[in-house]
C-alpha cells in the first residue's frame, strides 16, 4: 500500500496557556486508504498526545468528528486524505466557540434543538400498555429523510446566516421541527410555531443552501426550511382570512 | 481547570468571498437589483407615455441609446441567471408527490422553464412585435 507524506496544519488552542488559537504543523505518513480521522489519530498516538478532538463511531453515524478541512465542514471519518493536496488545514467547526483544539462548544445548538420540541407531541398521550402510535409506510415516507440528522453541526458551520446572526435557530433544528410537523402522529405544529415561524426562525434563512451541500446524511435542511416558509405563509393567510378555522 | 472558550469572529463584510457557493448566492441576490432597476425604468417609461408622444419618444431614444442598451443586456443576463437559480431550487421548496411517488426534481424544473417560455412567448405576441 502506497504511503504519502501529508502536512497537517492543525488549529491548536489551550485555554490555560494560549491567548488565541494558532496552527501547528505535523508531518504524517498517510496510507492510501486513510481518512483525515486516521491521520489525526496518528498525530495523537505517535506525535502529540495533547491534541484534543472528538470522535467515536468511525462510520458517519455518531456525528462527533465534524471539523473544517481546508475550510469545508466535513466528518473526518468519511473524508479521505488522498483527496486533498499535500498540505491539509484542519480547524474546529466554524461558527462555534473553540473549547480546546478541535473541540467546539455546542451549547447554543443544544438549546436551540430543545426549543423546537424535537419529539412527538401526540393528540392524546397513551399509556405504554395501549400500544404504539401507528403509521403507514406512506406516512413515514413523507418525512423520513429529515429523521436522518445526526446532529453533527456541519450545517451550522456552513451557514453564513448563523455566523452573522447568533439568534438564528439554524438548519438542523428547523429541519427537525419540520420532521415532526410532517409526522402524521404529531399535533405539535402550533406549539413549535413561536420558535420556528418567526424572525429568528425560518425567516432568518435567506436560502444560501450551504447547509444541504455539506450535510453528510442528505437531510437537506434548506429544503425543510423553504417548505416550512410556504406552510407558515399559508398559516398566516388562513389566520387573516379565516380566523374561525384556526384552533 | 478553567473554561475559556475562544470565539473566532466571522468577517462581517468579506464572508461571501471565502467560498464559491457564497459568491454564487451573492450573485443570485444581486441579480434582483438589476431586475428591480429594470422595473423602475419601465415605470418611468409608462409615466413618460402618459406625458404625451414627445416625452415617450425621448424616453425610447434614451432607453435604446448606448447606456440604455448596455443596461438592458446586463439586466437580461441577470434576469436569466436569477430565473435559473430559482428554478433550480424549486424542487426543494415545492416537492410534489403524484400517485404516492415523488416527482423527480428535473421535471419540476423543466415545468418552470416551460411556463417561463410559454408566458414570454404570449407576452411577445401580445406586445405585437
Amino acid at each position: 500500500m502506497s504511503v504519502r507524506v501529508s502536512e497537517l496544519e492543525i488549529l491548536r488552542y489551550d485555554p490555560e496557556q494560549d491567548e488565541a488559537p494558532h496552527f501547528q504543523t505535523y508531518t504524517v505518513p498517510c496510507h492510501d486508504d486513510w481518512r483525515v480521522l486516521d491521520a489525526i489519530n496518528y498525530v495523537k498516538d505517535e506525535l502529540d498526545r495533547t491534541l484534543t478532538y472528538r470522535w467515536s463511531c468511525q462510520m458517519a453515524v455518531c456525528g462527533s468528528c465534524g471539523m473544517a478541512v481546508n475550510g469545508e465542514p466535513v466528518l473526518a471519518c468519511q473524508t479521505f486524505v488522498r483527496d486533498y493536496p499535500q498540505k491539509i488545514r484542519i480547524e474546529p467547526l466554524q461558527n462555534f466557540p473553540v473549547e480546546r483544539d478541535l473541540v467546539v462548544v455546542m451549547d447554543d445548538f443544544i438549546d436551540k434543538l430543545e426549543s423546537v420540541k424535537p419529539y412527538l407531541v401526540p393528540k392524546e398521550e397513551k399509556e405504554v400498555d395501549d400500544g404504539e402510535y401507528l403509521q403507514t409506510p406512506a406516512q413515514l415516507a413523507h418525512f423520513k429523510q429529515y429523521t436522518a440528522c445526526i446532529n453533527c453541526l456541519l450545517c451550522y458551520s456552513a451557514c453564513p446566516q448563523y455566523a452573522l446572526t447568533e439568534s438564528f435557530v439554524g438548519p438542523a433544528a428547523l429541519a427537525l421541527a419540520h420532521r415532526y410537523n410532517l409526522d402524521s402522529r404529531d399535533v405539535g405544529r402550533r406549539v413549535r410555531e413561536d420558535v420556528v415561524a418567526c424572525n429568528s426562525g425560518i425567516w432568518e434563512c435567506s436560502f444560501v443552501g450551504a447547509c444541504s451541500d455539506v450535510c453528510p446524511k442528505s437531510v437537506d435542511p434548506a429544503a425543510a426550511i423553504q417548505q416550512t416558509k410556504i406552510a407558515s405563509t399559508g398559516d398566516y393567510f388562513m389566520k387573516v382570512l379565516m380566523p374561525w378555522k384556526r384552533k | 481547570m478553567s473554561r475559556r472558550p475562544y470565539i473566532r469572529e466571522p468577517s462581517r463584510m468579506g464572508w461571501w468571498l471565502k467560498q464559491s457557493r457564497y459568491m454564487r448566492y451573492m450573485m443570485r441576490e444581486i441579480s434582483a437589483l438589476f431586475i428591480g432597476i429594470y422595473v423602475l425604468v419601465l415605470i418611468v417609461g409608462l409615466f413618460q407615455l402618459s406625458n404625451g408622444e414627445a416625452a415617450y419618444e425621448a424616453f425610447l431614444a434614451t432607453a435604446e441609446g448606448p447606456v440604455g442598451s448596455t443596461f438592458a443586456v446586463f439586466a437580461f443576463a441577470f434576469a436569466i441567471y436569477h430565473s435559473y437559480t430559482w428554478f433550480q431550487v424549486t424542487p426543494k421548496a415545492m416537492p410534489l408527490t403524484l400517485a404516492g411517488k415523488r416527482v423527480p426534481g428535473a421535471i419540476i424544473i423543466a415545468a418552470h422553464w416551460f411556463g417561463f417560455v410559454l408566458i414570454s412567448a404570449a407576452l411577445w405576441l401580445l406586445a405585437g412585435r
